[in-house]
């Protein structure tokens, strides 16, 4: 176990220097460097005041990496404060965010995917699975466009242009994200509700679940308590994974709410070239994903005993 | 379940008669009508893309007047800010979807199949590097991933494609090698070697047909998410950039801004995303159903 530990962690370590490694090069990559504007803008070009712009926005691989590691996410050029500054008071946004939005995935995934492998082939069966599939297919900008189109037409909602912190009003703050959250939770729970689905059905085939059915259990027991119980594994799987995928989706959702937190912010910084930013955001997401990836892949050994780590 | 003794099978009565194209298309489709369902969607998709020029009643990128009619005789879908016709963008708009999506999904599926496949079959020290190299491209979410390619190689439809391949290449790396690692340790495998069958083609002839099942599953799962994160990111502004009719452009700045007075500015490129999308996962559900057993139901 311990050896399997230190494995996961150093091939962690391994993707997030991969990961900077390629951020970097993309960044270079990309048409007009920040340096770029500068100099356009100032109107003149000398190579060596160049380079040292390069190093001073923290464009300059060794240093970037360094002082990533210590925290420091380099400047933004566009606000002229430290990328921490902006980034911070984002990050509550998008937790929020991509929490309810879990929330919700979940109470509806897990229920509903349940229901769906009880039912199979039944009516409810396929009225859940093509619920699902749509959320799987709708964009959910598109999505959130449209509800909003609704509300205006019929109750004359308008988003808020401004963000309300949940300390200071709670309802106000709920009445601010509970749609966004929805629509992002939506595809969430499709994926959610698939993979319950596709889990309960193998574990409903298994034989303790006919012995739970011959010794004249009641249904409900059966599969709400005999059967979820082993499925959930798989599942709890996909959230772990989908919690920090969730972040893709965000992106577009808070660009059509106009809710200011980190994902539209890595939109608006790629908008106007701010690449420190991209490129510390970027990793920044990685981070989490990764991290997610490995807690969950450890949760396994505690979830599921039967599971064993060898080498 | 009541289970017919195996003798029975091995010595059938008649030999089973080849099915001609008709009847095994019908029962596919009495088998799975959510499959048929989408596989109709997908051959509507088709036809629009293919016969756009026929099915479109304006030009498409041709600016007018007659900014935001409503929908009507005239203009069928409306007209959006520039005076453009929205049928006939939603129109051409199918080619830009499927285009990319099957650019995007088939470049990204050979690429990464073909990794996944030396791999598999190779192991070692090729199979660690290849698989920390998937790793590290996995450890962004897609959108997230597709969107700083699309800004770094900037807004072009070439551009687009790649980012998406980019994307999907080590899903479709990963498939391929878990079936590579399993076909592998067959006997048949085995024989072939030692029949003195050289490397290269005991991979690509004896293993790489037998991964196809699962990598025909994979490609027509990825296709609808290409089409999607094409959306996106031409949404954001990233993607495929104007005159194109792109359906996820269509959405962008302009339709929320008038999607007040023209909701059908919003409302119709949406749900020609949302339906190609929806057509391409129902039929890569039922085609995984029939190739795949195993992941029934899924």
């Amino acid at each position: 176990m311990r050896t399997y530990v230190v494995k996961r962690l150093l091939i962690a370590g391994v993707t997030l220097l991969g990961m900077s490694l390629l951020l970097f090069v993309l960044m270079r990559l990309a048409p007009g460097n920040i340096t770029d504007i500068i100099f356009e803008s100032a109107g003149y070009v000398d190579e060596a005041d160049r380079l040292k712009l390069e190093v001073e926005l923290g464009i300059d691989r060794g240093r970037w990496l360094g002082d990533f590691v210590r925290g420091e996410l380099g400047k933004s050029y566009r606000y002229d404060l430290p990328a921490w500054e902006v980034i911070k008071p984002r990050l509550p946004v998008t937790l929020e965010l991509a929490v309810l939005a879990m929330g919700f995935s979940v109470l509806l995934g897990v229920p509903f995917g349940v229901i769906s492998a009880a039912r199979r082939g039944g009516l409810i069966d396929y009225v859940l699975r093509v619920v699902s599939l749509a959320g799987l297919s709708m964009p959910s900008f598109w999505l959130a466009m449209i509800v909003i189109l609704l509300l205006v037409r019929s109750m004359g909602w308008i988003p808020s242009m401004t963000y309300v912190s949940p300390f200071d009003d709670l309802r106000a703050n709920l009445a601010q994200f509970l749609l966004p959250a929805l629509a992002v939770g939506y595809r969430s729970s499709a994926l959610i509700m698939r993979i319950t689905r596709s889990t309960m059905l193998e574990v409903l085939r298994e034989d303790y679940i006919r012995t739970a059915w011959a010794k004249g259990q009641r249904g409900r027991q059966v599969v709400w308590r005999h059967a979820l119980k082993n499925a959930s594994l798989p599942v709890v799987t996909l959230i772990g994974i989908e919690f920090a995928f969730l972040i893709g989706g965000l992106i577009v959702t808070e660009t059509v709410f106009n809710l200011p937190g980190v994902a539209r912010y890595l939109v608006d910084a790629i908008q106007f070239r701010d690449y420190p930013i991209v490129q510390n955001l970027a990793m920044l997401i990685a981070v989490v994903v990764v991290f997610a990836n490995l807690t969950v892949d450890l949760l396994y050994t505690w979830l599921d005993p039967r599971i064993k780590y060898g080498a | 379940m009541a289970t017919v003794p195996s003798i029975e099978i091995a010595i059938p009565e008649t030999l089973p008669r080849v099915r001609g194209r008709g009847p095994a298309f019908w029962r596919f489709v009495r088998k799975n009508p959510l499959g048929a369902a989408g596989g109709l969607l997908v051959v509507l998709l088709l036809g629009a893309a293919l016969f756009a020029d026929v099915l479109a009643t304006h030009n498409p990128i041709r600016t007018s007047s007659r900014v935001l009619v409503a929908p009507g005789a005239d203009f069928w879908l409306g007209t959006d800010n520039l005076g453009r016709d929205l049928w006939s963008r939603v129109v051409y708009g199918s080619r830009i979807s499927l285009t990319v999506g099957l650019a995007s999904t088939l470049l990204g599926a050979l690429v990464g199949g073909l990794i996944g496949l030396v791999s598999g079959y190779v192991g070692g020290w090729t199979d660690l590097v290849a698989q920390r190299l998937m790793d590290i491209m996995q450890a962004l979410p897609i959108l997230v991933l597709a969107l700083v390619l699309a800004a770094a190689l900037g807004p072009s439809l070439t551009n687009t494609v790649i980012a998406i391949s980019v994307v999907i290449a080590p899903r479709a790396a990963r498939v391929v090698r878990a079936s590579v690692l399993a076909i592998r340790e067959f006997v048949y495998v085995e024989s072939a070697r030692a029949l003195g069958v050289s490397h290269a083609r005991v991979a690509l002839r004896h293993i790489l047909p037998n991964t196809f099942g699962p990598f025909i599953v994979l490609v027509t799962a990825q296709l609808g998410g290409a089409i999607l994160a094409e959306a996106a990111l031409s949404f954001l502004g990233l993607g495929v950039p104007e005159p194109y009719p792109s359906w996820g452009r269509m959405l962008s700045i302009a339709a929320a801004e008038y999607a007040q007075k023209a909701p059908w500015l919003v409302i119709y490129p949406g749900l020609a995303i949302s339906l190609a999308v929806f057509g391409t996962n129902l039929l890569g559900d039922a085609l995984r159903d029939t190739l795949d057993p195993r992941l029934r139901g899924s």
